[in-house]
């Protein structure tokens, strides 16, 4: 099938970090299952860095895909690179999307990032709001598209 | 493989494809022509067309070939609507969960200034002839309800709504490319005075179809050009696909009751098999639906996903989630029964065919069971559900 590409079919297929932490130290949750995708992130820091990240998502093969590779694109790595991730990396890692499809990765980026504000939030850590903006409120496929 | 989409398409008949290549190879003439290749042509047409008129109950006249459901149901819409125009009836009834083939050409109509009332489906997905009555005003110039739903299956009371609008006096359009084929259907004895039809939803060829105009019911062509098809549709005859589609159907009608009743029993088995997967719920009425049609949607999962899990396990199935249209809201048809658009993007089809086994809807059982659970597993949304932070919509 040549619906995605066959990085896409590899992380919907076997997705990586699927799950839950229980004691995580930021959790961020987007989309609405309205639209149809929602995505949850866990991350365990220490030190700054990611050192666990699991996801749950309900959603089509590329949300899937998106959750899995954005997961294993800042696991291991400083916060500060986590914060800079965005949806057109976790595109390109994943050989691309389909147009109608691009909000998948959006999704992700925001995910991750409310994650990582979570985080900051509950261990008051100083955080440079700048680099949050509000999450799309309406979910808008079609402006991400355009984007 | 497990081929359960058979309401997208099906497979060609081999009789129908042997129909075909026969014709391909040895009747090439023009049925317009006037020498001996030409009118052993127009022979073959002329036989095809009484043969389809037969199973009908029509008259080989009323039968015009078309490339489709599609463009049958396109003509259809604008003959009534121009016909009724002519005399001051500009009221179009439809329902809401037609086929975007019906429901594209009526919002057009409607920018040519109709009316149009699009009457609900209820949870059950079923029009009754009460309401198309209620509806039915002096300046209607059309009625037009499906057969059969082409998502949920489910078979609308179409001699009562006949016998309605033949009572009042306006026509009556059938979109029936799901039913023909799998369930009787007869013009006259319902009444109905338009009739789309597809030749490969019934193991005919694609790009073929027919309409059904009741005598006296005037067609607008669509395509200009010739006087093909008693000048309702210009184009040269396409010959080996409506040979094709007539063999098919005549195959399919073979034995009908017998067919439908060991399909209805496959189709109920794996009802029952999947009903057995918790907060999941039939869509459409249970009994008034097409013998292969099953639908259902699951809570906390999203369709497409579902559908591309099961195309690894080697099932083809469909669904009616935002993320298999293309578009950015789950199917109509499901939202017109009711079902809230989380609900409706988990929704799936299996869409059975009469060469299937027991066996068949057995390992569809297990794999969507499977294929459920897993997805279930990993969606937040169903952890929300188990943990009793939101309520289920499907109990």
């Amino acid at each position: 099938m040549a619906l995605y590409s066959e990085k896409v079919f590899d992380h919907f297929r076997n997705p990586r970090n699927v799950g839950i932490i229980e004691d995580a130290d930021g959790v961020g949750e987007v989309g609405n299952a309205v639209c149809g995708d929602i995505m949850k992130i866990y991350l365990k820091i220490e030190n700054d860095t990611i050192v666990d990240v699991k996801f749950e998502t309900f959603g089509c093969g590329s949300a899937i895909a998106s959750s899995s590779m954005a997961t294993e694109l800042i696991k291991g790595r400083p916060v500060s690179e986590a914060l800079e991730l965005t949806n057109k990396a976790v595109t390109e890692a994943l050989d691309g999307l389909p147009a109608h499809k691009l909000h998948c990765s959006v999704l992700a980026e925001e995910a991750i990032r409310a994650a990582l504000l979570d985080y900051y939030k509950k261990n008051n850590i100083p955080y440079d709001k700048s680099k949050f903006p509000e999450p799309h409120d309406e979910h808008d496929h079609e402006a991400e598209e355009e984007a | 493989m497990i081929y359960a989409d058979n309401a997208a398409t099906t497979s060609l008949s081999p009789a129908a494809l042997s129909a075909m290549t026969d014709i391909l190879a040895h009747c090439y003439g023009n049925p317009s022509s006037l020498h001996s290749v030409g009118q052993q042509a127009a022979e073959v047409l002329q036989d095809a067309r009484e043969r389809m008129a037969r199973i009908l109950n029509a008259d080989p006249k009323e039968i015009t070939f078309t490339s489709g459901g599609s463009e049958s149901d396109n003509q259809a819409l604008r003959t009534a609507a121009h016909l009724g125009a002519k005399k001051g009836k500009k009221h179009l009834i439809s329902t809401a969960f037609e086929h975007h083939a019906v429901l594209h050409p009526l919002k057009k109509l409607e920018q040519e200034g109709f009316e149009v009332t699009l009457l609900p489906v209820h949870e059950n997905g079923i029009v009754t002839a009460q309401e198309v009555a209620a509806a039915i005003r002096p300046d209607t110039a059309l009625v037009s309800v499906m057969f059969a739903n082409n998502e949920i299956g489910t078979i609308q009371p179409i001699a009562e709504i006949g016998a309605v609008c033949r009572e009042k006096g306006v026509l009556f359009h059938c979109d029936a490319v799901q039913a023909v084929g799998h369930v009787p259907v007869d013009v006259k004895a319902m009444n109905i005075d338009l009739l789309s039809l597809s030749g490969h939803k019934f193991h005919g060829p694609k790009g073929v179809g027919a309409l059904y105009a009741r005598k006296g019911v005037r067609l607008e062509a669509l395509i200009e050009g010739g006087a093909q098809e008693r000048g309702k549709r210009a184009g040269t005859e396409n010959l080996a696909s409506i040979v094709g589609m007539v063999t098919a159907l005549e195959e399919a009608v073979t034995d009908l009751s017998a067919k439908q009743a060991r399909l209805t029993a496959l189709r109920d088995r794996l009802i029952e098999g999947l009903e057995k997967i918790p907060h999941g719920v039939l869509n459409g009425d249970r009994n008034a639906r097409l013998p292969g049609n099953v639908n259902f949607c699951f809570e906390g999962i999203e369709g497409e996903s579902l559908l591309l899990l099961l195309d690894d396990k080697g099932i083809c199935a469909s669904s009616g989630s935002a993320c298999t249209s293309g578009s950015l809201d789950p199917s109509h048809v499901l939202l017109a029964i009711g079902r809230p658009h989380e609900v409706a993007h988990g929704s799936l089809r299996l869409t059975l065919d009469e060469q299937m086994s027991t066996q068949d809807m057995d390992e569809m059982i297990d794999a969507v069971t499977e294929v459920v659970q897993y997805l279930r597993n990993m969606s937040p949304v169903w952890r929300n559900l188990m943990e009793g932070k939101q309520d289920f919509i499907i109990p």
